[in-house]
Order: structure tokens, then C-alpha cells, then sequence
């Protein structure tokens, strides 16, 4: 095999930058061949993407898919410091977004509580569609990853039942979609845009109180502890299933109310789980990762993945690709992510 | 044929070390040559560049004469160089056979052949194992066994044994001892690498003395005396004389009452244990590695579940109580393991914090300003060489990981300390050190439990000693009376007779 | 009784792309690899089986294509998790996504388009006469190609020396590397004969099973894979009855179907039943023993 002398150095925030940046370069690049094979001009398809950023409308749309993307993401900033792989957001989001329906819809309670208690269900639903596997993972050992995949696949069943079945609207002949919601359960939007402000607003307000709690607080040491090294943990007196718990509850929730943002701010219904979410849940990772777990680093790399997600949309619209497509993007990022950490992590000569 | 083996001009250099510098080194055909040094001191990085596990910076080796390069441990094993290294390199969950059809010509795995190979070697060598047994079962003895006919199944004429009496009890070491002379006889060549004299006198032709990284010397074991080898060792007069002062001891702090554990595996492991450390004393536990100490340990610290029993500190009864709340009591733990007493990726400060940080908090917040005054407090009093607070503890060295771990362990309100191998790897200062320290606490009143398998250090500090063999106490002695053959048989399962 | 053969012929077949996708993840798991990547190579082996098929009108190169796009998929993994030793769960999970988004891109144009030819099943004569047991031998060629490969993979695995390495590989490389064989050399083996097996199991799903292509036909059937890895404690024998379990699971919901029960809801019901079986397989007594391979996930460093 290859004879390479690997040499270990100090990774400085500087080079984590570089490193960043260089693997999204290097996706783009290698995902031209990939474009190039499949008999796709790639430098037209990215004209096509990056192209949206230049349109002020375009921004508006850019920050209202950073809404959800920030909100999965800096929830799985704290599971993956906890070393939980929350796998899950997207199935979290879709519950949230049942619940918010539900309070719309069904629920008769003064007019002015219902935005208000819609957030709050929806953060609930999140965080006990997590607490699931939260439980099993730490009481039992049940693998994560697959058990928040799972739950993902039921969710998603689970909103087509309620719109093929016992939510199905009236007013819409034939389509799979709940009632409008009343205009009391539509959240305000920036003129001009989709921008659902107070989604927005929780979204950033987040971030800046996750990396406090993370960074400051006992909590946050714990999570640390616990996330590194679970024998060490155990030793200290820190108890393991608690942090994984509650990583699990924050990540949950804040992907719930993601879901509530989309059904009040974007579609005023719930619809079919890939319009209400075209895997927010799956690119939240990519933003977590990025950001290397930093939340509010997070509102850079979801910023960014916003643009691939709306540039998803265009070359869709403008050169019939499935959205899908946006999926090559995520792996090849991710992939390219983890060779520019060890291109960064090791000095590497020949021998 | 002069040499099998010679090692001439041997460098290597680790990021901040070097562990060998210029070292030379022969072993003769039908010899048993000791390497002999303290922890630290390179013989690990010189034999396993002989092995192929490094590479070498600078330097030659000659085998049978010509100049080989050894790449790996396949070019070794292809010279006859063959490896029994100090914790044996089994596969737990496979079967003796299939762990020597690891290394046996053949496509299909044929236990027969297997079996009738065994039992040449059981009556050439006294090499005796079971085929069937699956290698979790086996003793830390029958593992070495195993690595020994490994060594054998592939041809070796040149035999490294790397501290091999590490984790076996007198009696084993004994038997090891006739298997080697043995193979000696056959012709074959063994480099035995040890730190412990008596051994190296018990078993070598001749001796060569590494200290930091250089060679010192190498003599015929007959023309020096044990002083003058610990001399070249040390590179100092070596007074292994530590001044323990008469204690009056107080009151009970920890009792532990027929206790039973399981071990990972859902067996016994510690089957039904008693006794009680009353304030100022130390305790000691000797015996060989893997005789329920973990686990007792473990259940005492609250990390693992007591089935049966009862342990009581300080008057309450914590049985299988958090370990949360156990450390609340004032125990303090220095595990023998130090990946468990301190997360490597996490910084200094961090890891100095990890059991009082709530100490700094208000209100869930942390007090950041404050830990790191009390941190380097710490570093400067415990003389923790790291270059600032905010350095993952990784990049320091082992030595100055241990300091960390005590300075922790021991600053805060600390009624019982439990000491699992608190010196193991330490050179001879940082050793000392710590027992020195260990007395001071004493003095102060600490309850000490001090498991180590490390005789000599459980006779110098103890005041009482058990001896633990199988998951049970052989006997508990006082270390006054204490005679060290006594506690030797107990290590091997030998009840003394009273 | 012949229900009872009609019904286990259907949950044999139903269970063939689960079967190929366990055994070869049983490999990378025994070697040490988590690779969380079945899915994705899934879904790649299913599109270019069916793009291929479509074609050429050759069935034998579409499975042979699917195969090997199946292998330069792992290959990514491999590279990633063993050359560069980064972490498993996020390199499986880039594998995933890269795979569903290029079976996606792939297959746009393949969507709805039947295929020329069909795969028939080939009665065995006399065997499948038998009772119950005929439902055997009453498959077509791709199912008993993975019948003998279940024996296969057994017998390599557990009766020679190769398996014998590859299992210490899963448990101790160090161990491995001391006996002088390329550590990295086998669990490349191992990725690349996982990768090809999923693309397999894509495959027949895609050609055989279905036939059709259909973006994200895969339905998680690549997690459940590996979720049954566990189910089947590593061992292809056992991988046979998990899988045509769940093949009986995507039986019964079109069984149920009739009986009123909503499409959506019966459409849960694999996913519901891996997260049982995950938590019964974890909760098992004796999971220390007969447990996940001890340096799964862990890179191995020389």
C-alpha cells in the first residue's frame, strides 16, 4: 500500500477555516464530473445556482430556507457534542409541524394564543419524537442513528395518513392537503418575501444561547464531558443518559419548531412530507458539521446551504433536474469535509 | 557464526524525544540477552524497530550477518525475528485454534492439525493449551502461552519478549523461565526486555543497561553485582528507602462487606470480599492483573453495579449508589487506566475541573475566571509541565497527566482515596514523587486503598496488605510481618497456613 | 398448506434485496467497518441495474454494472474510513446522500419506463413440489445465486483462514498486523464485497422485485440492513430469517390493505418493526458476548 509518513499537528482555528473552505471547493469541483458524466454542463448548472444570490428576491427566499436549515442545525450541534447522532431532525420537523396543525386546525383556544401555543406544541412534539430514541440509546444502547432513520420514514407516513385521511381538506378536490390554516395561526412576514420574521428571530436567538449554554454553563460541561469520553464521564460522577437526554430534547425541539415555521410561515397547511420539508433535517447535519459544532458558526454554513437549496430549486425549475440532485452536493461535502481534516489534522510527506 | 543479530548506530526520534540515541546492540546464537531499563528509558522503541514497527532515523541492522531492512513485521517474522509482546495481542473473541490459523500456512481452517502441533510443542517446551478454549477464557498466563507458541508456529529463531512477567504470578514467571531455558538449549536466541533485576539476573547470559534513550553498558550477567546494575540504571545511588511515619490511625471510613461483582462478561469476578480502612491507613491489594481488583474498584467508585454485598463509607451505606453521589463523600479516585481519569481532547483547565466544577457555578453559570485562578494554582504547585491551561490535555506527557489526575484527586476534601496503579509507567522520579505523596496524605489522615501489582510499592506504603487471587482475599497481612515469598505463593492461589 | 408455500415464496422474494444488502454489510462490519452507506449504494445499484437492463435488454449486465457501481460507491467509504481513518458514521452517511442523489440524477429520465424483459421464476423440478419447503426452490436465478452465497459467505467466514483474518481484523488489527497481513488490504476487501452486495440488492429490486424504477424505491430498505446485522449477530446463516421476516412484513401490508387500514399507516410498519428488533437485539443478556465486533468503527493506525 501507499507508503506515507503521517505526521500529526495542531489544528489551529485558521486552518479549520482553510479547510472548510478548500473541501467546498473541492465538492464543487468533483461534483462538475459527476455532472459530466450524467451529460450535464456543470458550469451552466452552477450559473444556474449561484446565480440566485445576485436577485434581491432571491435573498428573501435564500433566508427563509436558512430559517429551518439554522434551526435543524444548531440543534444537532449540541447531539453531536453530546455524541448522539441525531439522524432524526427531519422526522422531528415533520412532528412539529403535525402538531402546529393541529393547534391551527383543531384547536379552539383564544386567538391570540394559538401562534404562541403552536411554537410551544411544536417544540414538545420535537423533543418527545427525539426523546424516543433518546431513551432507548441511553438505557439500552440502542444505536441511534438508525432508530432517529426509522422514526424519520414513520413521521413522514404519518403526515400522508393525516392528509390522505382523517385531516384531509375540504376545499381541495382530490389533492392530499389539510384545510388553510386561519389567518391567526399565519406567522408575519417581511413584506415582499416569504420571510417568516419571528421564526427567524427564535432561529437566531438560539444560536447565541446554545453556544452560551455549551460554552458556559455546567450544562454545557456536562454535555462536553459526557460527549468526549463516556467512561470519563461515568468517573466524574457525570451522568451520560441525562446529557444524552436532554441533547436529544433541545435537538428535537428546535427541529419542531422549524416544522411549525414551515406549515405557519411558508405553506399555511400541511401538505405532503416532501413539500413540507425537502430534507432540512438531513442538510441540518451538513450545517452542524461545518460549523464544526458551533452554533453560531452555524448561521454562516446554513446560510450557505441555503443558497445550494434555493439554487436546488432553480436548477430544477430551469433544467428539469429533480431536486434530489441537491443530495450529491450534501455527500460530496461532507466527504470532501472529512479528507480536508486530515489533509489539515496531518503533516504528510513520503518515505 | 558470531551474531544473529546486531543493531548498530540505532536513532529515533519522537515528536520532542529521543527515544533512541546511537544505540548499539547484539544477540548471540543460543543466548538469552537482557535488555534492561527503566520505564521510558527505550527498550520498547529499540525492540520493536527490531520488529518492524518502526522505522529507524538513523542506523544498521545486521541479521546473520548481512544488512537487512526490516519494513514490517511480516519482513521480521521472514528473518525468524518473532515478538511475545507485554499485554498479549490475542483475539478475545476467537477460538486458540483460530488464533493460530492467523498465522499458519493453509486455507481451511484444519484443527487437527492444530491440535497435533500443540501437543509437539506441550512435549518439546511444556507448552500446554487448549485448543477449543475460546481466549477471553484463558488466564493472562495461558495468553502468553499462546503468544509463546505463536512465536514458535512461525519459525522463530529470534525470539523478543517484552516484559513478559508483567502479568503473571511467581509461579508462572517460573514456569516461563524453564520454557525459555528450553528453547535456549534448542539454539534459539531470546532478547528478554524488563526492568525488574532480580529477573534478569534469574534468567540472562548477559544484560545491556538503556537509560534515557542511550546505551549504557553491556555485561555478562555473572561479573556485576544487582547494586551496580541498578546503579547503571538509574544513573544515580538509588535509595528505594521511604520514610513512613508512625500514624495513629481514626475512625472507620471505608468497610466493604462481602461483596460480589460481575465482570463485564456477566461472570463473578469478585466473590464476596470484606474488609475496612480506618483513617491514616493504607490499604493494599497485591496480585496479579485480572483477579477482580477492577472490579471491586469499580464497584466501590459506584461504576459498577454490586450484586451482593455491602459497601459503607464514612458511616453510610452507598451500595450501588451514583458515582455522582460517592465522590460527594470526599472519595477521591486515581484509576489505573488514564484515559479514564481525564478526557485527552478536552483542555486542562477543563479536565482540572472535571469533579468540583459545580464549585463554580451560580445559578448553572460557570465562574470561567475563577477555575482558571484555581487551575494554575494547581499546575504550579503540583509541578504540571503544560504550556498554558487552554492545552488539550493529549499533547501532555504521561507523566504529567498522572500529576494532573492527583492534583485533582487529591486537593479538594478528600476523606478515601482509591489508588488503582497510581505509578504505573512513571520513571523512577515521578514515581517517587507520588509515593511520597501518597505518605503525606497519610499523615493527613486520608484512608487509602492502594491496588497495584506492583509488590514492592504495595510493601513499601501499605500497613496492611491483601492478596487478591481469583476474585477472592488469599489472606490479609500486616506489612510489618509481611514476608514477600508469602505474598508471592498468595498470588499464585497458595493459602498461607496458620 | 399451500397458502403456507404461497405465502413464504412471496416473503423469500420480498426479502431477497434486504438478504444481499445484510450479507455484504455482515462483511464490512466483521472486517471493523461500519458502513452506513447501504442505502445509498442501494439506490445507485437499482438505477443503473434498471438504466442498463433498459438498454441493452441484458439483465446479466445490468446486475453485473449495479455490482460494481455498488463497489466504486464503497470504494469512497473505504478511502475515507480506512485510508484517512475519518469517522464512519459521518463518511456512511456522505455515502448515503451521495448515493440517493445520484440515483436520483441517474434516473430522471427513467421514471415510469417498463422494462423489455422480465426475470422469470425457474421452478427447481420435484424440489418444488414439496410442501412449504418448495417455496425454496420455486425463485428466480438471482435468488438462488444468494442462496449459495449465503452458504458461501458462512463457510468463509467461519471455516477458513480468511475469515479467520477477517474477524480479527473486526476484533484486534493490531493483533493482525503483528501476524504480517495488510489490515487495510482486508477491510478494503471487506467494504468493497458490501458495496457490491448492496448494489446487488438494488438490483433485483429494481429489475426482478418491482419492475420498475421509481426515485427513492429503496424506502430505507438499506437502514433496515444494517439494522438486521445486528439482528443476525454477524452471521449470514441468521441473516436469512431476518430478512424474509421483514419480506413477510412488505407482504403483509399489501395483505392488510383490503382490510380497510390506511396505506400510510400499513406503510410504517417495517420501520416500526426494525426499531423493535433493534431493541431486542440490544437488550439481549448476553449482548457483551456475542456483541458487535470489538474495533467496529474504531480507524486502525499502524
Amino acid at each position: 500500500m501507499l507508503n506515507l509518513r503521517l505526521e500529526r499537528r495542531e489544528v489551529t482555528p485558521e486552518i479549520e477555516l482553510i479547510a472548510t473552505i478548500v473541501a467546498i471547493l473541492l465538492a464543487f469541483v468533483i461534483a462538475a464530473f459527476i455532472f459530466l458524466i450524467y451529460g450535464i454542463n456543470p458550469l451552466y448548472a452552477y450559473a444556474q445556482i449561484f446565480g440566485t444570490v445576485r436577485k434581491a428576491h432571491r435573498l428573501g427566499e435564500i433566508i427563509t430556507k436558512l430559517i429551518p436549515l439554522l434551526l435543524c442545525g444548531i440543534g444537532l450541534t449540541i447531539a453531536f457534542k453530546a455524541n448522539t447522532w441525531n439522524i432524526g431532525a427531519e422526522g422531528q420537523l415533520l412532528i412539529g409541524a403535525i402538531l402546529a396543525t393541529w393547534v391551527a386546525l383543531f384547536l379552539s383556544v383564544p386567538e391570540f394564543t394559538r401562534l404562541p401555543l403552536m411554537f410551544l406544541l411544536g417544540f414538545v412534539g420535537g423533543a418527545a419524537w427525539a426523546f424516543i430514541p433518546a431513551v432507548l440509546k441511553s438505557k439500552l444502547g440502542t444505536n441511534e442513528v438508525i432508530t432517529t432513520l426509522m422514526m424519520n420514514y414513520i413521521a413522514a407516513c404519518f403526515v400522508d395518513y393525516l392528509i390522505y385521511g382523517p385531516w384531509k381538506g375540504a376545499e381541495e378536490w382530490g389533492f392530499p392537503y389539510t384545510n388553510k390554516f386561519p389567518i391567526s395561526a399565519w406567522l408575519p412576514t417581511i413584506p415582499k418575501t416569504r420571510i417568516h420574521w419571528p421564526t427567524l428571530i427564535i432561529a437566531l436567538v438560539s444560536a447565541v444561547l446554545l453556544y452560551f449554554l455549551l460554552t458556559k454553563t455546567t450544562i454545557g460541561f456536562e454535555l462536553r464531558v459526557a460527549g468526549q469520553d463516556e467512561r470519563v464521564a461515568r468517573y466524574a460522577g457525570i451522568s451520560v443518559e441525562k446529557a444524552i437526554i436532554l441533547a436529544m430534547i433541545i435537538s428535537g425541539g428546535l427541529a419542531g419548531i422549524a416544522g411549525v415555521g414551515e406549515v405557519a410561515g411558508v405553506h399555511h397547511r400541511l401538505r405532503y412530507a416532501s413539500s413540507i420539508s425537502s430534507g432540512y433535517g438531513y442538510a441540518g447535519i451538513i450545517v452542524a458539521l461545518l460549523a464544526r459544532n458551533n452554533p453560531i458558526l452555524s448561521i454562516i454554513t446554513a446560510f450557505f446551504l441555503a443558497i445550494l437549496f434555493v439554487g436546488g430549486d432553480a436548477i430544477q425549475v430551469s433544467m428539469g433536474l429533480p431536486f434530489g440532485v441537491v443530495n450529491i452536493f450534501n455527500g460530496i461535502i461532507l466527504a470532501c469535509l472529512l479528507t480536508s481534516e486530515f489533509l489539515a489534522k496531518y503533516k504528510i510527506s513520503w518515505r | 557464526m558470531e551474531t544473529v543479530v546486531e543493531m548498530k548506530g540505532i536513532t529515533k526520534r519522537f515528536p520532542g524525544v529521543v527515544a533512541n540515541d546511537h544505540v548499539d546492540f547484539d544477540l548471540k546464537p543460543g543466548e538469552i540477552h537482557a535488555l534492561l531499563g527503566e520505564n521510558g528509558a527505550g527498550k520498547t522503541t529499540l525492540m520493536n524497530i527490531l520488529y518492524g514497527l518502526y522505522r529507524p532515523d538513523e542506523g544498521k541492522i545486521f541479521v546473520r550477518g548481512e544488512e537487512v531492512k526490516i519494513r514490517s513485521p511480516k519482513d521480521a517474522m521472514e528473518l525468524g525475528i518473532a515478538r511475545v509482546p507485554q499485554f498479549p495481542e490475542t483475539v478475545d473473541n476467537l477460538s486458540v485454534a483460530e488464533n493460530l490459523a492467523l498465522l499458519l500456512p493453509g486455507k481451511i481452517l484444519r484443527k487437527n492439525k492444530i491440535q497435533s502441533m500443540i501437543k509437539e510443542l506441550a512435549e518439546r517446551y511444556g507448552l500446554e493449551l487448549d485448543v477449543d478454549a475460546m481466549v477471553y477464557e484463558l488466564s493472562m498466563g495461558e495468553k502468553q502461552r499462546l503468544e509463546l507458541i505463536k512465536a514458535l508456529c512461525r519459525g522463530a529463531e529470534i525470539l523478543i519478549l517484552d516484559e513478559p512477567t508483567t502479568v503473571l504470578t511467581p509461579s508462572e514467571v517460573e514456569s516461563l523461565f524453564q520454557v525459555l531455558r528450553r528453547m535456549k538449549e534448542e539454539g534459539k536466541s531470546i532478547v528478554f526486555v524488563s526492568h525488574k533485576l532480580e529477573e534478569v539476573f534469574a534468567i540472562a547470559d548477559r544484560i545491556t543497561v538503556l537509560r534515557r534513550g542511550k546505551k549504557i553498558a553491556t555485561v555478562p550477567a555473572k561479573e556485576i553485582t544487582k547494586l551496580e546494575l541498578a546503579k547503571l540504571m538509574v544513573g544515580r545511588p538509588v535509595t528505594f528507602e521511604l520514610k513512613k511515619e508512625p500514624v495513629v490511625f481514626g475512625e472507620e471510613v471505608l468497610k466493604v462487606n462481602n461483596l460480589r461483582v460481575l465482570d463485564d462478561r456477566g461472570l463473578l469476578a469478585v466473590k464476596g470480599v470484606s474488609f475496612s480502612i480506618r483513617a491514616g491507613e493504607i490499604f493494599g491489594i497485591a496480585g496479579v492483573a485480572g483477579n477482580g481488583q477492577r472490579e471491586l474498584v469499580e464497584a466501590i467508585t459506584g461504576l459498577r453495579r454490586v450484586e451482593d454485598g455491602e459497601v459503607v463509607i464514612l458511616g453510610k451505606d452507598v451500595t450501588n449508589k451514583s458515582s455522582a453521589d460517592i465522590i460527594k463523600l470526599g472519595v477521591a479516585h486515581i484509576p489505573d487506566d488514564r484515559r479514564v481519569g481525564a478526557v485527552l481532547t478536552l483542555s486542562v483547565m477543563d479536565n482540572l475541573m472535571l469533579k468540583n466544577y459545580t464549585n463554580f457555578s451560580k445559578n448553572g453559570i460557570l465562574d470561567l475566571r475563577k477555575a482558571r485562578e484555581l487551575a494554575e494554582k494547581l499546575i504550579e504547585k503540583y509541578k504540571i509541565v503544560t504550556p498554558n491551561v487552554n492545552v488539550p490535555v493529549q499533547q501532555l506527557s504521561g507523566g504529567n497527566i498522572a500529576r494532573l489526575i492527583l492534583a485533582r484527586e487529591t486537593s479538594g476534601e478528600c476523606k478515601l482515596l482509591i489508588a488503582f496503579h497510581p505509578t504505573f509507567g512513571l520513571d523512577v522520579a515521578a514515581t517517587e514523587e507520588i509515593r511520597k505523596l501518597l505518605l503525606e496524605l497519610r499523615r493527613k489522615g486520608v484512608a487509602i486503598l492502594l491496588v497495584s501489582e506492583d509488590l514492592e510499592e504495595i510493601m513499601q506504603l501499605s500497613d496492611r496488605i491483601a492478596v487478591m487471587y481469583r476474585g477472592t482475599f488469599m489472606g490479609i497481612v500486616d506489612s510489618e510481618k509481611a514476608k514477600v515469598e508469602e505474598i508471592g505463593l498468595m498470588m499464585g492461589g497458595v493459602k498461607p497456613e496458620t | 398448506m399451500e397458502w403456507v408455500t404461497d405465502l413464504l415464496t412471496m416473503m423469500i422474494s420480498a426479502g431477497t434485496p434486504l438478504l444481499l444488502a445484510t450479507l455484504g454489510e455482515i462483511y464490512a462490519e466483521r472486517s471493523g467497518i461500519l458502513n452506513l452507506g447501504v442505502e445509498g449504494m442501494m439506490a445507485v445499484g437499482a438505477v443503473t441495474a434498471f438504466g442498463i437492463t433498459l438498454v441493452t435488454g441484458n439483465p446479466l449486465l445490468g446486475f453485473l454494472l449495479a455490482t460494481l457501481t455498488g463497489c466504486l460507491l464503497a470504494c469512497v467509504h473505504a478511502f475515507l474510513s480506512i485510508s484517512i481513518r475519518s469517522n464512519q458514521v459521518i463518511s456512511g452517511l456522505a455515502l448515503s446522500m451521495l448515493g440517493l442523489g445520484i440515483s436520483s440524477l441517474a434516473g430522471r429520465r427513467l421514471i415510469g419506463t417498463p422494462l423489455p424483459v422480465t426475470i422469470r421464476k425457474i421452478p427447481v423440478p420435484l424440489l418444488s413440489d414439496i410442501p412449504v419447503i418448495g417455496a425454496f426452490f420455486n425463485q428466480d436465478p438471482v435468488t438462488y445465486t444468494s442462496y449459495v452465497l449465503v452458504v458461501l459467505l458462512w463457510f468463509i467466514l467461519f471455516k477458513t483462514k480468511l475469515g479467520v483474518i477477517i474477524r480479527a481484523c473486526g476484533e484486534n488489527p493490531q493483533a493482525v498486523h503483528a501476524a504480517g497481513i495488510d489490515v487495510y488490504l482486508i477491510r478494503y476487501l471487506c467494504t468493497l464485497i458490501g458495496g457490491a452486495l448492496a448494489g446487488l440488492g438494488g438490483a433485483y429490486l429494481s429489475v426482478v422485485y418491482t419492475p420498475t424504477w421509481i426515485e427513492g424505491m429503496t424506502a430505507g430498505q438499506g437502514w433496515i440492513a444494517i439494522a438486521l446485522v445486528i439482528f443476525a449477530v454477524w452471521n449470514p446463516i441468521y441473516a436469512t430469517v431476518g430478512a424474509y421476516l421483514f419480506g413477510g412484513i412488505r407482504i403483509l401490508q399489501y395483505r392488510l390493505q383490503p382490510l380497510g387500514i390506511s396505506v400510510p399507516l400499513l406503510k410504517t410498519l417495517p420501520y416500526v418493526c426494525t426499531i423493535v428488533v433493534l431493541v431486542v437485539a440490544s437488550s439481549g443478556k448476553f449482548r457483551k458476548r456475542i456483541g458487535a465486533p470489538a474495533a467496529l468503527t474504531i480507524p486502525f493506525e499502524k
